[in-house]
């Protein structure tokens, strides 16, 4: 074992995948097809989510109760991730999502996550006292009256929010909608505004 | 299995104290009583996944609990929401 961590990590990687390609695991372009998918997500393609389920009723319920299918059905690739949950915020709830255990993220439809996702600062402070790290860091101020439920993602699936949508973006199309939607307001540590 | 608002509470159990272990239980809620929310699904158990052992496929849980009972402060109804394998939860008894 200590050989193989005291490996030069770029040979390891190629030996690792010819081996790999050669006992008929995975190919190299499946390979390259993962990467390219990987560097393709973003938070744009959560963006565009958010934006149908606030045009389409029919969509919104379909991202609420199965968000890998939701995700698919604009195309964004989910073979072989996690299964996705939306959490919808709503006038009585915001949901803010933490991972305390590791940095568990919706990767597939949010892309890398931000370099505070994984600091042992947030996921102590997001459990404890989510108000005051929301309102301390971001300045986002949640009500009194609005109960906060912070999602604790433990295990096998990743957690995205779908904000509620904002006033003042009536009549708006889907792509100037999605253009208001950052990677905050679906982690729960911002709200959108128009 | 439990069903949507059974009553429940994390074992108080700390496994990770008597031999290595990879525990996807947070250890804030152990002992805590929560609220079955739903059957998320049956995922291989990581505990055995971790160590490349078979990992037999348990269900996993959407359980709520309230903030004021983990945590000190105001806002008696803000909540967690954490996902709880099955094996980690047994019935709380009826209060009184």
């Amino acid at each position: 074992m200590s050989d193989l961590l005291e490996t030069d990590g770029d040979r390891l990687l190629i030996a690792v995948k010819a081996l790999l390609e050669r006992k008929g695991v995975v190919s190299a372009a499946e390979i390259a097809e993962r990467r390219a998918a990987t560097d393709a997500a973003s938070p744009g393609q959560g963006a565009k989510m958010v934006a149908k389920a606030w045009l389409d009723p029919a969509y919104r319920d379909l991202m609420l109760s199965d968000g890998t299918k939701a995700a698919e059905a604009l195309g964004i690739p989910m073979l072989g991730m996690p299964p996705l949950g939306v959490l919808e915020n709503t006038p009585d709830i915001h949901n803010l999502v933490v991972c305390t255990l590791c940095s568990c993220y919706p990767r597939a439809v949010l892309g890398y996550p931000p370099f505070w996702y994984k600091s042992v600062a947030y996921r102590a402070r997001a459990v404890r006292d989510p108000r005051e790290l929301l309102a301390s860091e971001w300045k986002t101020v949640i009500p009194d009256t609005v109960r906060v439920r912070v999602v604790d993602s433990t295990a096998d699936y990743r957690w995205m929010v779908l904000p509620m949508r904002p006033a003042g973006t009536e009549g708006w199309n889907e792509n100037r909608l999605a253009s208001i939607v950052r990677q905050g307001d679906m982690i729960g540590v911002t709200i959108p505004s128009a | 299995m439990f069903a949507p608002g059974a009553r429940v509470r994390v074992k108080d159990a700390w496994p990770e104290r008597q031999a290595p272990a990879h525990i996807r239980t947070p250890w804030y809620v152990r002992g805590v009583e929560g609220e079955v929310v739903r059957h998320l699904g049956d995922f291989a158990n990581p505990e055995d996944l971790a160590f490349a052992r078979p990992a037999e496929k348990k269900p996993l849980y959407h359980v709520r609990f309230r903030r004021d009972e983990i945590w000190p402060g105001k806002q008696p109804h803000d909540e967690l929401l954490i996902e709880i394998f099955g094996h980690w939860l047994e019935h709380a008894k009826e209060q009184s």
